[in-house]
């Protein structure tokens, strides 16, 4: 079989003889004021080269000296993480790149400041993180000519307001085995970010860059093969359909009797497909060594805790905490701690709401935020529900007028002329309605249950939509005994 | 022409308006107009900027302003110190024309302090070398005789001051660069605790070995001007928090009761004899005066200089990366950018350095970096626990500060050769430790020769007071 026959795109279904294997490595840039090692704006989208100084332009003689507010946003990150935090030094990673200027990176190397947490999925599922270090960002080349590669362009344009923003870069263990796993623990990292404000998590502009190692093996195997690294992964979607792609393109090579290269590779959206970067067989030698221009960073026992005692409520206690109240599966709860709103859901469980109700107008109803409803409102407008004294339509409406106004349900439900109506009412509708149809209810007698919404809306419209559809539906089952 | 005048009564002279610091400026601007173009000291004489700097310096006085401890004293700078809007190049054609848009932060001390930049000083290439013979621009010679080195890498500011071209300039001492030409051109050099002087705006050589130092002809002002430059900077990570010792005030301390040690392991046959001589002599002065002589064992300091060899090309392969044609300094231009590094910096850079640059991209190099880099890491280690022991017992300790005395031009054109020189003066850049070279006594050429004193890290006090009593001595 030849390499272009082994097209993966053409294969839509997962093959259960393999099974992948997927770490992460996400480039957070914190959002600190300033750069890590000079006072310029670390701010996106200014004019090229206008946030610049001798330190982060690396010109001859300049020094870095390290931002402690970085430092002790890469710490909250790291106890987010359930890291040890740990003494660490800086290194330097040295390579030539022109948007690099002093032509090496400085970065954390073998004594990184954070190391061996996890991130909990909304599934329950652990993924194992290494470490989480800190390091400077590159600044930004633009190839022009040459197809954009810099070694075929005419010229290359370099705008170094990136350079030297501080980064924590995030890498996860070998241990995803699925592309929604993998996308589960992009968004909860970025979720974790929001709730610590550490960094502003747009993958868009580049805030928070994924990188996916991707391989395969034989279900069932403990082994490790070689791993493709995909970069230019710019948004969930992508990362989901870059691994799925990636994996499948080495279930074909392995299938051909081929195996794939270590190698960098960059997803194009648009073509749906990887593309060979650089391969990591000729890989430089970064010749890592301790930067003598920093000193280690030595965080004690009280920094640590001070950081401990000042971390928000992190998204998996949220989902716990609330699925406890609850009493629902954790995974019922992803949604309202993903909006924001456990804290109003918590409140009015407490105010005595049934989860039930709570958790379906939180998912179905609530989607633009809760405006100016409260616990105390929602849980009384859930219970009106829940006895009866509205309908599901009405819930719904009342709901909307209490986002937008703060008014109870009680005097809303009254404005509006909303009251349950009785079966008796019902009754005498229906019977006028079946004298006006006589040839519809023969057809819903004769079994032709496409008329019964006939029935039910003509109601509705009756009732200027107050009687309950539940309700109409079984009186008029109950008529055909 | 007058007379050589020191640093202390140039400053004393200028505050008291018994003398003008243009006049002093313009005295000094004449001997470098007569004798520069036979020394080449410096890469640039800044004679019109310093003009109106001593004119400004003059017009404060004049109003009754206060002016710093070093008003009106000229001041040579070696060329890797940046100075705003004047060409900084480390005498390499790599850096030729560059003018930073900063000063360093001991270029900013010293103009607060009142003293006057006269210009920027020729060093072997980014500070890699013994002799200035490395230099783009040109070797430097020696003022005492033109046959021969003045030293380096600071030569050209060792040899302003020799010529009287400046009373005192600054020099940069990563393995001996300040020590060794001092003793080359009889001069005090000194190198500070590292992290006692900033080295922000310093460009760097080798980052955790490099330490900026004063030339003077006087321990009197060499301490002046550590006063003036010495002390913390939050813009430089490495350097020490807390108040710096004022030098100025312990010269006339006694040495009665100072305990001082003879590092034998550097009085071996490696040193000429009138090296081990001016030591001995040096050691007798200071028992004369009441303290007490004995010999030291420091077994590793031999082995420094092949820890300092790894160590310092390791750090300089990465700090001159940077230096690749994209912004700034010389570009050559090629078919794509990975061409056009190679082409500029083959054509930027000297042979030394390329050597240096070679030497320690191999010694960091994967598979290569435990057994190079990492062992020289652990000798580091054994000589600082060696000499920390050593201060157990003794206050300061001496040597010789260099194992022969200033060689002729073309003397040393093997490598290796050239870098036994540092032997003396390299343990303590791996150890932080302060040092300086005070000249005693002439050799047989008539050449001056240094004797080196060695204090624990921040006994800037007791070196300074040892070294006063050995100039006293010599009276």
């Amino acid at each position: 079989m030849s390499k272009s026959q082994a097209n993966p795109n053409k294969d839509s279904t997962w093959n259960d003889e393999w099974q992948m294997v997927i770490g992460l490595e996400v480039h957070v840039e914190l959002d600190t004021k300033t750069k890590l090692f000079c006072g310029c704006a670390n701010s996106f989208g200014n004019a090229p080269n206008t946030n610049t100084c001798p330190t982060c332009l690396g010109l001859p003689g300049s020094l870095p000296v390290i931002n402690e507010t970085a430092v002790s946003y890469a710490m909250q990150l790291g106890r987010a993480l359930h890291c040890d935090v740990h003494p660490s030094i800086f290194a330097r990673k040295n390579y030539f790149y022109p948007d690099m200027p002093k032509d090496y990176q400085v970065t954390q190397y073998d004594q990184p400041t954070n190391a061996d947490g996890h991130i909990t999925l909304p599934s329950g599922k652990q993924i194992g993180i290494e470490r989480a270090h800190i390091e400077e960002d590159t600044g930004k080349s633009t190839h022009i000519g040459g197809g954009g590669r810099i070694s075929d362009a005419t010229y290359t344009l370099v705008d170094y307001n990136r350079a030297g923003v501080p980064l924590v870069e995030v890498v996860s263990n070998p241990v995803m085995h699925s592309s929604e796993d993998a996308r589960a623990y992009v968004a909860e990292l970025r979720d974790i970010l929001l709730a610590t404000g550490v960094s502003d998590a747009k993958m868009e502009e580049g805030s928070m860059r994924v990188d996916a190692n991707v391989s395969v093996r034989p279900t069932g195997s403990n082994e490790l093969r070689t791993r493709c690294e995909i970069k230019n992964i710019n948004s969930l979607r992508s990362l989901g359909r870059a691994i799925e792609y990636e994996a499948r393109r080495h279930i074909a090579l392995y299938d051909s009797g081929d195996a794939p290269r270590q190698e960098t590779r960059h997803w194009d959206e648009a073509a749906g497909r990887s593309r060979p970067g650089r391969s990591k067989e000729d890989a430089d030698d970064y010749r890592y060594f301790a930067e003598p221009d920093l000193v280690p960073l030595a965080p004690t026992a009280d920094d640590i805790a001070a950081i401990d005692a000042a971390m928000p409520a992190l998204p998996a206690e949220r989902r716990q905490a609330l699925a406890d109240a609850a009493s629902v599966e954790l995974s019922a709860t992803a949604l309202v701690v993903e909006r924001n709103l456990d804290a109003m859901a918590l409140g009015s469980l407490e105010a005595g709401a049934p989860a039930a109700g709570v958790l379906k107008h939180i998912e179905n109803n609530l989607a633009d935020g809760p405006g100016k409803l409260t616990a105390d409102t929602f849980a009384a407008l859930v219970s009106m529900e829940a006895q009866g004294d509205l309908t599901a339509t009405q819930a719904k409406d009342v709901l909307a007028e209490i986002v937008e106004t703060g008014a109870g349900p009680k005097v809303i439900a009254a404005a509006k002329g909303f009251e349950a109506m009785d079966a008796s009412e019902l009754e005498i509708l229906l019977d006028g309605l079946i004298a006006e149809h006589p040839q519809e209810w023969a057809r819903f007698a004769e079994g032709d249950r496409k008329v019964q919404g006939f029935f039910v809306g003509k109601i509705m419209k009756a009732t200027q939509g107050q009687a309950d559809g539940k309700m109409v539906n079984a009186l008029m089952m109950a008529r055909l005994g | 022409m007058t007379s050589r005048r020191s640093a202390v009564s140039i400053a004393a002279d200028v505050r008291a308006g018994r003398v003008s610091a243009r006049d002093v400026l313009e005295e000094h601007l004449a001997r470098i107009d007569a004798r520069e173009g036979e020394i080449n000291a410096f890469n640039l004489v800044t004679a019109e900027a310093a003009r109106s700097e001593a004119d400004a310096v003059d017009a404060r006085i004049a109003a009754g302003e206060k002016v710093g401890p070093l008003a009106g004293v000229p001041v040579a700078l070696k060329d890797n110190m940046c100075t705003k809007g004047v060409e900084t190049t480390c005498s390499s054609k790599i850096l030729e024309g560059w003018k930073p848009p900063y000063n360093a932060t001991v270029v900013d001390r010293l103009r607060e302090a009142g003293a006057i930049a006269i210009g920027k000083t020729n060093l072997d290439e980014f500070a890699m070398g013994s002799s200035t013979e490395n230099s783009a621009f040109g070797p430097t010679r020696n003022p005492l005789d033109v046959s021969r080195v003045p030293g380096g890498s600071s030569g050209g500011s060792a040899a302003a001051v020799a010529a009287d071209f400046a009373p005192i300039s600054i020099g940069s001492d990563t393995g001996g660069s300040v020590r060794q030409p001092a003793a080359f051109c009889g001069l005090v050099g000194v190198k500070p605790t590292y992290g006692l002087v900033s080295r922000y705006g310093l460009i760097a050589f080798a980052s955790s070995l490099d330490q900026i130092g004063p030339f003077s002809h006087t321990v009197a002002d060499a301490a002046l001007v550590m006063d003036s430059i010495a002390g913390h900077d939050p813009l430089d990570s490495t350097s020490i928090t807390g108040a710096a010792p004022s030098l100025s005030a312990v010269l006339n301390s006694a040495v009665s009761g100072l305990r001082v040690g003879i590092i034998s392991d550097l009085m071996g046959d490696e040193m000429d004899p009138d090296m081990r001589s001016a030591v001995n002599n040096a050691g007798a002065a200071l028992e004369a005066a009441g303290a007490s002589i004995g010999e030291v064992r420091i077994p590793t300091a031999l082995s420094g200089l092949g820890a300092y060899y790894v160590v310092a090309p390791a750090e300089a392969s990465s700090n001159l990366a940077r230096y690749d044609g994209v912004r700034y300094g010389l570009r050559v231009d090629a078919a794509n950018t990975g061409l056009m590094n190679e082409a500029s910096r083959t054509a930027g850079f000297g042979d030394e350095v390329k050597r240096r640059i070679m030497l320690g991209t191999y010694a960091l190099s994967a598979g290569y970096f435990d057994a190079y880099y990492g062992s020289a890491q652990k000798v580091r280690t054994l000589i600082a626990a060696e000499f920390a022991s050593a201060y157990e017992d003794f206050d300061v300790l001496i040597s010789p500060t260099t194992p022969t005395s200033a060689f002729e031009f073309g003397a040393k054109s093997d490598p290796v050769e050239m870098y036994m020189n540092d032997l003396c003066t390299i343990p303590s850049n791996l150890t932080g430790d302060p040092a300086m070279s005070v000249p005693y006594g002439t050799d047989d050429n008539g050449m001056p020769v240094g004797v080196q004193i060695l204090a624990p890290t921040m006994g800037e006090t007791v070196m300074f007071t040892v070294a006063a009593e050995l100039e006293r001595s010599q009276a």
